[in-house]
C-alpha cells in the first residue's frame, strides 16, 4: 500500500500557558486508506503526546471527532486523506469556545438541546403491561431522516447565525425538536413553542443553508426549519381566524 | 490545570467571505436591493404613464439608455438566481408524503418551473406578444 508523508497544521491550545491558540506542524507519513483521524492518532501515539482531541467511535457513529478540516466542519473519522492536499490545515469546531488544542466547549449546544425537550411527550403514561406505543410505517417515515442526528455540532460550526448570535437555539437542537413534533406518538408540540418559536429559535435562521451541507447524517437541519417555521406561521394565522382554539 | 477557554471572534462584516456557500447565499440575499429598485422603476412608470403622453414618451426613452440597459440585465440576472435557488430549495420546506411514499424533490422543483412557465406565457398572452 503507498505512504505518502502529508503535513498537519493543527491548532494548539493550552490554557495554561497560551495566551492565545498558535498553529503547530507534523509530519505524518499517511497510508492510503486512512481517514483524517487516523493521521491526528498518529500524531497523538508517534509524534506529540500531549495533543488533545475527541474521539471514539471512528466509524461516524458517536459524533465526537468533528474538526475544521481545511476551514470545513468534518468528522475526521469520514474524511479521506486521499481526497486531500499534502498540506492540511486542522482546527477545533468554529462557533465554539477551545477548551484545549481540538476539544471545544459543548455546554452552550447541550443546552440548548435540552431546551426543547428532545425526547417523546406522551399523551398518557403506558406500563410495560401496556405494550408499546404503535406507530405505521407511514408515520415513521415522516420524521425518521431527522432521527439520524448523532449530536456532532458540525452543523452549528457551519451556521454563521450561530457564529454571531449564541443564543441562537441552533440547527441540531430545532431539527430535534421537529422531529419530535412530527412523531405521531407525541403531544409536546406547544410546550417545545416557547423556545422553537422564539425570536431565537427558527426565526433567527436566514436559511443560509450551511446546516444541511456539512451534516454528515444527511439530517438536513435547514429543511426541519423551515418547515417548522410554515406551521408556525400557519398557528399565527389559525390563531387570528378561531381565537382560544385547542392547539 | 485550569480552565480558561478561549472564545475566537467572528468577522461581523467579512465573515461571508469565509466560504464559497456564504457568498452564494449572500449574492441572493443582495437580490431583494436589485429587485426592490426595478420594483421602484415599475412604480415611476405608472406614475409617468398617468401624467400623459409626453411624459410616458420620456420616461420610455430613459429606459433605452446604456445605464438603464445594464441595470436591466443586472436586475435580470439577480431575479433569475434569486427565483431559481429558492426554487431549488422547496422540496426543502415542503416536502410531500403520500402515505409512505414521498415526493421525489425533483418533482417538487420540476411543478415549480412548470407553474413559473405557464404564469409567464399567461402574462405575455395577455400583454400581446
Amino acid at each position: 500500500m503507498s505512504e505518502r508523508n502529508v503535513e498537519l497544521e493543527i491548532l494548539r491550545y493550552d490554557p495554561d500557558t497560551d495566551v492565545a491558540p498558535h498553529f503547530q506542524t507534523y509530519q505524518v507519513p499517511c497510508q492510503e486508506d486512512w481517514v483524517v483521524l487516523d493521521a491526528v492518532n498518529y500524531v497523538k501515539d508517534e509524534l506529540d503526546r500531549s495533543l488533545s482531541y475527541r474521539w471514539s467511535c471512528h466509524m461516524a457513529v458517536c459524533g465526537s471527532c468533528g474538526m475544521m478540516i481545511d476551514g470545513e466542519p468534518r468528522l475526521s473519522c469520514k474524511t479521506f486523506m486521499r481526497d486531500l492536499s499534502d498540506k492540511i490545515r486542522i482546527e477545533p469546531l468554529a462557533n465554539f469556545p477551545i477548551e484545549r488544542d481540538l476539544v471545544v466547549v459543548m455546554d452552550d449546544f447541550m443546552d440548548k438541546l435540552a431546551s426543547v425537550k428532545p425526547y417523546l411527550v406522551a399523551a398518557e403514561k403506558r406500563s410495560v403491561e401496556d405494550g408499546s406505543y404503535l406507530q405505521s410505517p407511514a408515520q415513521l417515515k415522516k420524521f425518521k431522516q431527522y432521527t439520524l442526528c448523532i449530536n456532532c455540532t458540525l452543523c452549528y460550526a457551519a451556521c454563521p447565525q450561530y457564529a454571531h448570535n449564541e443564543g441562537f437555539a441552533g440547527p441540531a437542537a430545532l431539527a430535534l425538536a421537529h422531529r419530535y413534533n412530527l412523531d405521531s406518538r407525541d403531544v409536546g408540540r406547544a410546550a417545545r413553542q416557547d423556545v422553537v418559536a422564539s425570536n431565537e429559535g427558527i426565526w433567527e435562521c436566514s436559511f443560509v443553508g450551511a446546516c444541511s451541507d456539512v451534516c454528515p447524517e444527511h439530517v438536513d437541519p435547514a429543511g426541519a426549519i423551515q418547515q417548522t417555521k410554515i406551521a408556525s406561521t400557519l398557528d399565527y394565522f389559525k390563531d387570528l381566524i378561531t381565537p382560544g382554539r385547542d392547539k | 490545570m485550569s480552565r480558561r477557554p478561549f472564545v475566537r471572534t467572528v468577522s461581523t462584516t467579512t465573515w461571508w467571505l469565509a466560504q464559497p456557500r456564504y457568498i452564494r447565499y449572500m449574492a441572493r440575499e443582495v437580490s431583494c436591493i436589485l429587485i426592490g429598485a426595478y420594483s421602484g422603476l415599475v412604480v415611476v412608470g405608472l406614475l409617468r404613464l398617468s401624467q400623459g403622453a409626453a411624459a410616458w414618451t420620456g420616461f420610455t426613452d430613459a429606459l433605452q439608455t446604456p445605464l438603464s440597459v445594464g441595470f436591466h440585465l443586472l436586475a435580470l440576472a439577480f431575479a433569475l438566481y434569486h427565483t431559481t435557488t429558492w426554487f431549488n430549495v422547496t422540496p426543502k420546506a415542503m416536502p410531500l408524503q403520500f402515505g409512505e411514499f414521498q415526493v421525489p424533490g425533483s418533482i417538487i422543483i420540476a411543478a415549480h418551473y412548470a407553474g413559473w412557465l405557464i404564469v409567464s406565457a399567461l402574462f405575455l398572452f395577455l400583454s400581446g406578444v
